[in-house]
């Protein structure tokens, strides 16, 4: 066993792990950071791919982003898991069904893939940049179905925005604008007056 | 200059000789390659990380002093080396080390014991980690990657994790809130900061943070350096990277006034040092960054042909960090603390319109002749 295969089976290992972790922890903000782990060890397997802009960019989005969000909400739930237990055994068939049937169809997926063997990925030449080559490939050969992409999420963006976009009457917001422009005698007046004798 | 460093890097060279021999006879030769390349990257991260601690204990004593001359006081001037005055003040950031060493850590109860000591760990561990790729010359860098940038973006953007851990783990609201503060205000900023980014990169065509000091080689000095093509860049990246390090103006995520000391309430001792460090080391990173994007690195501000001066080094790079570092301090001396809406109007409404529309300017510009930084 090389040191690149020992590398790879402890990633792998870990990977398991936080993943079996995820759905059998009690406490949902340690599922959340376990997680974490398991989109962070999977990165290390892809930079073993040598796919290091995608791997950097699963830690970028899914850890440095998504997943924050993701706890912040979690935390801030207060989740009663003798509840969320209660439907367990009515549920477990139908669940059963379903996770038995994906495990098949990955298996099948798997199966015609290495059916025809394990091909050695072809050596790359020396100035070989993925990130450039992806980049590329973005702009040329797949422009279309990219900005489509893109635009599918610019309407995303802007559903989610104008689905949750109110303006509270009671909000005393004041534009920093305003506030900035505004200047001292506009709002002190002083009055210049004669001092008058005491009167006894 | 020879006659100093010849002796030590002789001596350097023997000891790795002998360290050779001695891996050679400990593990075969086939192995020896391998183990000897590993014992040489972590000597090389030693090299890196010591003096980092070291220059961010003597920043928390320049910190302190600059403050105090700014405030009219005269600073921390008691605590010195075998009693010699006039080093006053010069042994406090060694006496600040010992004490929080040697103070008891309390773990809060009720507070979930393990996520509340790897928080400081996981606040502590990317701030490190980023330094793997930042160079401090043309042939000094650990790790020369094609992706520096990216991996920069991608590992300072896991330390939100420390703060939101700490805050939750504590068992305290006032941890809680300081927490929920910091994760929002560090999301909103990244994005902002992501974009200036990549004005960066469109100037320079490269990712490598070595390829992006050499893009700002050029005859003119000073003035072919990326913050003038990149002006409104600099700005948002230098105020987004005092967001970033949860730094005043912006350390709402603290605010003493209504939250005591925000996240790290409940942390005393070495687990309060280490956030104290993460933050320190942060900043260092901000402002190397900062200097290495938008004011030329090791590059010199004088133009070639002034001889001596117009060679690039590690001086050059140190002295714009330094400079980078004393803004930062003027400004915790300087400016009020923003009220936390306004901190989000900022991030949102006034720096990423600002990045989106200098891309779309930066884009036209780079096709016209007018561009003369990028060859």
């Amino acid at each position: 066993m090389s040191f690149h295969d020992f590398i790879f089976y402890a990633f792998s290992a870990v990977l398991v792990a936080a993943a079996i972790g995820v759905i059998t922890s009690r406490n949902p903000v340690h599922a959340a950071l376990l997680l974490v782990l398991a989109f962070f060890t999977s990165s290390g397997l892809w930079i073993q791919l040598q796919a290091e802009f995608l791997a950097i960019t699963l830690v970028l989005v899914y850890v440095g982003a998504v997943m924050v969000l993701f706890l912040f909400v979690v935390m801030m739930l207060d989740i009663n898991l003798v509840k969320l237990r209660e439907g367990f055994w009515s549920y477990l068939p139908l669940g059963a069904v379903v996770g038995v049937l994906l495990a098949l169809e990955m298996g099948a997926v798997l199966w015609t893939f290495y059916s025809r063997g394990v091909i050695e990925a072809p050596a790359l030449p020396a100035n070989y940049s993925n990130t450039r080559e992806l980049g590329r490939l973005l702009y040329t050969d797949y422009v279309y179905p990219f900005e489509i992409a893109a635009v599918i999420l610019l309407v995303a963006i802007v559903a989610a925005i104008a689905l949750t976009l109110r303006t509270r009457k009671t909000s005393k917001y004041v534009d920093p604008a305003w506030q900035v422009k505004a200047r001292s005698q506009d709002r002190v007046r002083i009055v210049k007056m004669q001092s008058e004798n005491r009167q006894d | 200059m020879n006659v100093v460093l010849q002796p030590i890097v002789n001596f350097g060279n023997w000891l790795w000789a002998f360290l050779a021999t001695a891996v050679i006879a400990l593990c075969g030769e086939e192995f020896a390659p391998s183990v000897l390349y590993t014992v040489k990257i972590l000597l090389l991260i030693l090299c890196i990380v010591l003096p980092l601690m070291g220059f961010m204990a003597y920043l928390t004593l320049l910190e302190r002093k600059l403050i105090g001359w700014m405030q009219v006081r005269i600073g921390p001037n008691r605590v010195t080396f075998f009693g010699i005055r006039a080093l006053g003040g010069l042994a406090q950031p060694v006496v600040d080390g010992i004490k929080l060493l040697l103070k008891e850590v309390i773990i809060p109860t009720g507070a979930n014991k393990f996520l509340f000591v790897l928080a400081p760990i996981m606040l502590m561990m990317p701030a490190l980690a980023a330094w793997a790729v930042i160079p401090f010359g043309p042939e000094m860098v650990l790790a020369n990657v094609d992706a520096g940038l990216l991996y920069i973006m991608a590992i300072t953007s896991m330390g939100v994790y420390g703060v939101v851990i700490a805050g939750w783990a504590s068992n305290s609201k006032y941890a809680f809130l300081g927490a929920l503060r910091s994760a929002a205000q560090i999301v909103s900023y990244e994005i902002a900061m992501g974009f200036a980014l990549v004005g960066v990169l469109m100037a320079s065509q490269t990712l490598n943070l070595v390829g992006i000091v050499e893009a700002q080689h050029g005859n003119l000095g000073l003035f072919s350096w990326f913050y003038i093509p990149l002006f409104p860049f600099f700005l948002v990246y230098l105020i987004a990277g005092v967001a970033e390090t949860n730094r005043h103006p912006f350390d709402v995520a603290e605010g003493e006034s209504e939250i005591v000391a925000g996240f790290h309430v409940e942390y005393s001792g070495m687990a309060f040092a280490l956030f104290f460090l993460a933050e320190y080391i942060n900043m260092i990173l901000v402002a190397a960054l900062c200097s290495l994007m938008f004011l030329g690195g090791w590059l010199s501000p004088f133009p070639e042909s002034w001889g001596l001066l117009g060679v690039g080094g590690f001086h050059w790079l140190f002295a714009k960090i330094m400079f980078v570092l004393v803004l930062f301090i003027w400004f915790r001396a300087t400016f009020p603390r923003y009220r936390y809406d306004q901190i989000m109007r900022l991030g949102w409404k006034v720096f990423i319109p600002i990045t989106i529309l200098w891309i779309a300017v930066l884009g036209a510009w780079m096709q016209t002749p007018l561009w003369v930084w990028w060859k």
